[in-house]
C-alpha cells in the first residue's frame, strides 16, 4: 500500500552545463490527485531549472496554502523553501528577497491563494514589480474543499454537479499587466512545449514575471462545460507567438516561416526572439496587450503565450535604490560605518 | 510507424527479455514472484514444465537470461536468476511428484526410441509419456544423465540433485536399455519404432594432434571431456603437480579446477585469444582465478616439449594486438601433464552413410530448425547432435520442440504446423496504491553467493563449493526482479492527456509525439532511445492527434503511470506466456 517512486533514473540522460542531473531539481512524490494539472506544472519547472542550469541551492520557492502551493513539495528538493499562511506569500516573499537578492526568487500560488485572500498581497508586488516568477495554477475551484467555485471561475462555466458559475471572473493577467508587472504570460499545464520556456524567460527576467496557468482539477473541475478542463482549453486556446529564449546572445536557428521577428533583450543580454503573425499586437504596448486579451476573450479563446513584456522594467531594488550587496551580508561596519560618517551626513543637512 | 499489435504474443514476450533469451523460454519473473513469496514448490513446477531440470541448471546453466536481464541496464548486476532456481530446486516439497502429469496406462500403441539419455532425449521421454507413448531410452552410460553426468564436475552438480531430476523421467515408466551402445542406424530402424530421436551429443573431444610431440607425449595429454569422465567415473584419480589446461572455454574451466582437486597445485589456462572473448562464463572464469589458477590469453600452441622420453612443458606463440604472431620468442611453460579442451565435435559413426540420413559438410544432420526433422522423416535430432555444441537449457529447448514434432508426425500430422504459445494477459489492479505484485522497485544489490572455503572445497572433489541462497539471502534477491512480465498497457481512447504518466515516470520512457518512422522517432523522445534491441511501444491517437511511445528499454514496471492515470488508460496486466509443448493444439 506504501508509494515510493524508484531511484532509478534513465542511465542516459546528460547532466546540464552546471553538470546537475535532472534528478537533483525533482522533490517527493506527488500526492495530488491522479491527473492533476499541477504535476504537470511541478515538471515544467524542474525542466526549466534544469534547462536554466540553475544551481538548485540558489532558487528559493515561496507558496501560500492549497493544493498550488502544496506542490513545492514535489519538485526543487533542494532548494529553499517557505510555506507561508494563506495568500500571503508574495510578502514574505518580498522580505526575503529584501534580505537577499542573490537569489532566484520562485513564487507558486493558487487562484484562491492569489484571486482572493491573497489578492491584496499580490496586487501590491506586483506594483513593486518585486524580482520574482510568480506562478499560479489556475484551476477555476477550490480543490481542497470539494471544488466550489474561486475567483477566476469564469462566468457561464458549469462545475461538476452542474450549477453555473453567475459571478465576473478575474482575469489575474490583465491585472498584473495593469499593475506594472515586467513580463505576463499565460499558459495551459498539458502544453510542456510552450510552458517550459515560459518558465524559463520568467525566470531569466528581472522584476515581476507573473504566469498564469490553466491546469485542470481532475477531480472538481474536468466535466464537459467547464472552462477549465483539458478537453475545453485544448480547443479553445490559441498561442500570442512561439519563442526562442536566447540566453547570453547566443545564435539562434529555428527559422518560422512567415512569421516576423521581434527580439526582446532581458537585463543579462538575454533574448527573446519572438514569432509572430504580421498583424499580431505589439507585445511591449501595454494597450494593446490588454486589448488583444479581450478581444480574444470576447470569441471565447484563450490567449496563451507572452502577453506583455517591458523590456525596461525596473524592479523593486532599484525603485527603493537599495545597496548592491544583499543586506543579510552587510555587517556592523557597514551599517554603523561610525562618528565621521555620522559627521559627514549631519554637515550635509547643515 | 505503425502502432504496436500488442495482440501478438510475441510483442510483450520480447519485453521479458529474461525469458525471451531463455531457449526454453521459462517464465522467470514468474517463478521469482513465487519464490519472493516462498512458494519453492510452485516456483519449482514452474521451472519443471519449461526446462524440466531444474536442480540442475539452477546450479550448471549457461544463464542466457542473465546477460538479457533488464536490471542489468537499469542498474549494475542483473538479477540472479540461476541461483533462485537453485533455491526453488532446494526448497521444494519432495512431494511434488503428485504434480506430476499422469501417464496413461493404456499406451496409444507408438513407439518411440531415443539415442542418448541426455538432456534433450530425456525431455522428448517427459513430454512424450503422458501422451501414451511407448519409450525406449538407450545410452551407453550406465545410468541416464548423458554429459550432464559424464562432464560436470561433482563440485558444481552433485551427482543425487542429477539423479532425483532423472528419475523423475524415468519413473514415468520409460523403458531404458543402458549399458548399450547403438552400432547401427539400420538395424534400429529395422526394429521399427515410429519415430527415432537422435540426442547423442557431441561426444568427441578435439585434439591437437598435427602439433610437434603430440605423439611421443601422448601419455601425459588428456582430452579434457574424456578426462572428466574418467575422474567422475573414478578411472582417473590424480594429476601432476604442473597442469596445463589449453582452451577458453567452460570445458577448460571444469578441467583446470578438477584439476586442482587431484593434485595439481601449479595449473595454467593457456588461452590462444584475449581473455575478452574467452568461451567461458565469467563467473567461471572468476571462480577457476579464485582457486589460484591464472589465465594465460594470447598464447597460441606450437609444440609439446619432451626430454628424455618425458614430457617436460610446451611452447606458446605470444600473439601480439592485432597479428597472429607477434614475432618474438616462442615461450615455454613447464608442465608434468596437460589437458586439451579445445572443442568438441559432432560424431555419429554408427549412422550408415546409405542410411537415408543426409549430413552436411561439418558433419552436422540436415535438419529443419523449426521441426528438427532430419531427411529420414521419422528420424529427428536435438541437443548438440542437431547443431554442434551448445548447452542443457538448449537441449532441453530442442527436446520439446522435437517432441512436438514427433507427436504431430505419429498422428500423421505436418510437424510444420506447429501450436501456438498459451498465453494470458490478467489486470493487476487490487485498488487505490495496490497491486496484485510486488511493484516497489528495490535498490539492493546483486546477493553474494555463500561458498565453502577453498581449504576444504580442494581437498574433496565431491565437495560442492556453492552453498546456495539461504531463503532469507534468496528472497532479497528475488525482490530485485523488475516483474517485466506485468506489462504496461496503454488504451488511447481514454486519454485525456494530463501528461501525468509522463511526469512520473522515473526512467522518461513515455512520450506524447507527433508520428514520424522508427529512426527518427527514436531521436526525439525524452531520452535517448539508441537500444535497437528493445521496442518502441506505440499506441494512438490520443484526443489531440498525438501517438503515445514507450521506449521499453529501460522500464521498471514500477505501475507509477498507472498508478497516476486518471482514467486507467494505463492499466498492468500479467502476461504469462508458455511455450507450447507436445499434445497442444
Amino acid at each position: 500500500m506504501t508509494f515510493h517512486r524508484p531511484t532509478f533514473r534513465h542511465p542516459e540522460l546528460p547532466p546540464n552545463d552546471a553538470g546537475y542531473h535532472r534528478q537533483d531539481y525533482e522533490g517527493g512524490i506527488s500526492t495530488l490527485c491522479a491527473g492533476c494539472g499541477h504535476d504537470s506544472i511541478c515538471n515544467a519547472i524542474i525542466q526549466a531549472c534544469f534547462e536554466l542550469a540553475l544551481p538548485p541551492h540558489r532558487i528559493v520557492k515561496m507558496s501560500g496554502i492549497g493544493c498550488s502551493s502544496k506542490s513545492p513539495a514535489y519538485f526543487l528538493g533542494r532548494s529553499h523553501g517557505f510555506n507561508t499562511v494563506h495568500g500571503r506569500m508574495p510578502s514574505v516573499a518580498t522580505g526575503a528577497n529584501m534580505a537577499n537578492r542573490d537569489l532566484v526568487y520562485l513564487g507558486v500560488s493558487g487562484d484562491g491563494d492569489t484571486a482572493s485572500i491573497g489578492m491584496g498581497q499580490f496586487m501590491h508586488a506586483v506594483r513593486r514589480n518585486l524580482d520574482m516568477l510568480y506562478i499560479v495554477m489556475n484551476n477555476g475551484c477550490y480543490g481542497l474543499t470539494k471544488g466550489q467555485y474561486s475567483a477566476t471561475a469564469d462566468k457561464g462555466s458549469k462545475g461538476k454537479k452542474g450549477r453555473i458559475n453567475e459571478l465576473e471572473s478575474i482575469d489575474l493577467c490583465e491585472l498584473a499587466i495593469q499593475l506594472g508587472a515586467g513580463f505576463v504570460a499565460r499558459s495551459f499545464s498539458g502544453d510542456k512545449q510552450q510552458l517550459v520556456p515560459l518558465i524559463k524567460a520568467g525566470l531569466m527576467h528581472k522584476g515581476l514575471s507573473f504566469i498564469d496557468v490553466i491546469s485542470p482539477c481532475v477531480t472538481f473541475n474536468n466535466n464537459p462545460g467547464s472552462t477549465k478542463s483539458y478537453h475545453w482549453v485544448r480547443e479553445h486556446s490559441e498561442a500570442t507567438n512561439t519563442f526562442d529564449l536566447v540566453p547570453f546572445q547566443q545564435t539562434i536557428t529555428t527559422e518560422y516561416d512567415g512569421d516576423t521577428v521581434q527580439d526582446v533583450a532581458l537585463h543579462d543580454d538575454t533574448v527573446i526572439h519572438l514569432h509572430k503573425h504580421h498583424d499580431a499586437p505589439d507585445i511591449t504596448d501595454r494597450r494593446q496587450a490588454i486589448d488583444n486579451l479581450e478581444d480574444h476573450k470576447a470569441q471565447d479563446v484563450i490567449l496563451t503565450g507572452v502577453l506583455y513584456i517591458n523590456p525596461n522594467s525596473a524592479d523593486t531594488h532599484e525603485l527603493l535604490h537599495t545597496c548592491e550587496r544583499p543586506l543579510n551580508s552587510l555587517t556592523e561596519d557597514d551599517l554603523c560605518p561610525g562618528g565621521p560618517a555620522l559627521e559627514a551626513i549631519n554637515a550635509a543637512h547643515r | 510507424m505503425k502502432p504496436t499489435d500488442i495482440e501478438d504474443p510475441e510483442y510483450f514476450h520480447k519485453v521479458i527479455d529474461c525469458q525471451f533469451a531463455c531457449p526454453a523460454h521459462t517464465p522467470v519473473p514468474e517463478y521469482i514472484r513465487l519464490i519472493s513469496e516462498k512458494r519453492y514448490t510452485d516456483a519449482y513446477m514452474v521451472n519443471w514444465v519449461a526446462n524440466v531440470f531444474p536442480g540442475v541448471l539452477g546450479r550448471v546453466c549457461d544463464r542466457p537470461c542473465e546477460p538479457a536481464c533488464r536490471r542489468g541496464r537499469v542498474e549494475k548486476e542483473p538479477v540472479a536468476i540461476c541461483r533462485l532456481k537453485r533455491l526453488c530446486a532446494d526448497n521444494r516439497d519432495f512431494g511434488l511428484v503428485a504434480r506430476f502429469p499422469v501417464v496413461p496406462s493404456e499406451k496409444n500403441g507408438k513407439r518411440i526410441a531415443l539415442i542418448g539419455a541426455g538432456p534433450a532425449s530425456l525431455t522428448v521421454a517427459r513430454d512424450l509419456m503422458p501422451l501414451g507413448y511407448t519409450i525406449d531410452l538407450y545410452d551407453e552410460q550406465a545410468k541416464g544423465g548423458g554429459f550432464m553426468r559424464s562432464q560436470l564436475p561433482s563440485f558444481r552438480l552433485p551427482e543425487p540433485v542429477l539423479a532425483t531430476e532423472v528419475n523423475y523421467i524415468l519413473d514415468m515408466g520409460v523403458q531404458t536399455h543402458f549399458n548399450r551402445r547403438i552400432e547401427s542406424m539400420k538395424a534400429l530402424l529395422a526394429e521399427g519404432h515410429n519415430a527415432v530421436f537422435i540426442g547423442t551429443g557431441a561426444p568427441r573431444g578435439r585434439d591437437l594432434s598435427d602439433l610437434p610431440g603430440r605423439k611421443e607425449a601422448n601419455q601425459w595429454i588428456h582430452i579434457g571431456i574424456d578426462w572428466l569422465a574418467g575422474v567422475i567415473f573414478g578411472h582417473v584419480s590424480s594429476i601432476g603437480k604442473r597442469v596445463l589446461v589449453i582452451g577458453g572455454g567452460n570445458t577448460a574451466m571444469d578441467c583446470c579446477r578438477t584439476a586442482r582437486r587431484l593434485g595439481g597445485t601449479s595449473v595454467r589456462v593457456m588461452v590462444r585469444g584475449p581473455r575478452a572473448k574467452m568461451k567461458a562464463a565469467p563467473w567461471e572464469i572468476e571462480d577457476a582465478i579464485g582457486e589460484d589458477i591464472p589465465i594465460v590469453d594470447n598464447h597460441v600452441p606450437l609444440e609439446f616439449v619432451v626430454e628424455h622420453g618425458r614430457l617436460v612443458g610446451m611452447r606458446f606463440a605470444k600473439v601480439g594486438v592485432g597479428s597472429e604472431t607477434g614475432g618474438e620468442e616462442p615461450v615455454f611453460f613447464p608442465c608434468d601433464e596437460v589437458l586439451l579442451a579445445v572443442g568438441q565435435l559432432n560424431a555419429f559413426p554408427w549412422i550408415e552413410p546409405d542410411a537415408g540420413i543426409r549430413f552436411d559438410r561439418q558433419g552436422l544432420p540436415e535438419l529443419d530448425p523449426r521441426t528438427l526433422q532430419s531427411s529420414l522423416p521419422q528420424v529427428f535430432f536435438g541437443g548438440d547432435a542437431a547443431f554442434g555444441p551448445r548447452n542443457i537449457i538448449t537441449a532441453v529447448a530442442h527436446g520439446h520442440q522435437a517432441a512436438i514434432s514427433i507427436d504431430l508426425f505419429c498422428r500423421g500430422l505436418s510437424p510444420l504446423d506447429r501450436p501456438a504459445p498459451q498465453v494470458n494477459l490478467a489486470g493487476q489492479k487490487m485498488g487505490v496504491h495496490d497491486w496484485l505484485y510486488h511493484n516497489q522497485v528495490t535498490a539492493t544489490e546483486r546477493q553474494a553467493m555463500p561458498v565453502r572455503t577453498k581449504t576444504k572445497t580442494l581437498k574433496d572433489r565431491l565437495l560442492e563449493v556453492e552453498l546456495g541462497f539461504d531463503q532469507q539471502v534468496g528472497q532479497t534477491e528475488s525482490l530485485r526482479c523488475l516483474n517485466c512480465d506485468v506489462q504496461t498497457v496503454f488504451r488511447a481512447d481514454l486519454c485525456i492527456e494530463c501528461d501525468a504518466c509522463v511526469d512520473v515516470c522515473p526512467e522518461s520512457c513515455i512520450n506524447f509525439v507527433d508520428n514520424g518512422t522508427e529512426e527518427e522517432l527514436r531521436a526525439r523522445l525524452r531520452a535517448p532511445a539508441e537500444n535497437l534491441a528493445q521496442s518502441l511501444y506505440l499506441a494512438g491517437l490520443t484526443p489531440s492527434g498525438k501517438i503515445m511511445v514507450k521506449d521499453e528499454n529501460v522500464c521498471l514496471h514500477c505501475s507509477l503511470c498507472a498508478e497516476r492515470c486518471p482514467t486507467s488508460a494505463w492499466d498492468m496486466q500479467k502476461f504469462l506466456y508458455l511455450s507450447a509443448q507436445a499434445g497442444q493444439l
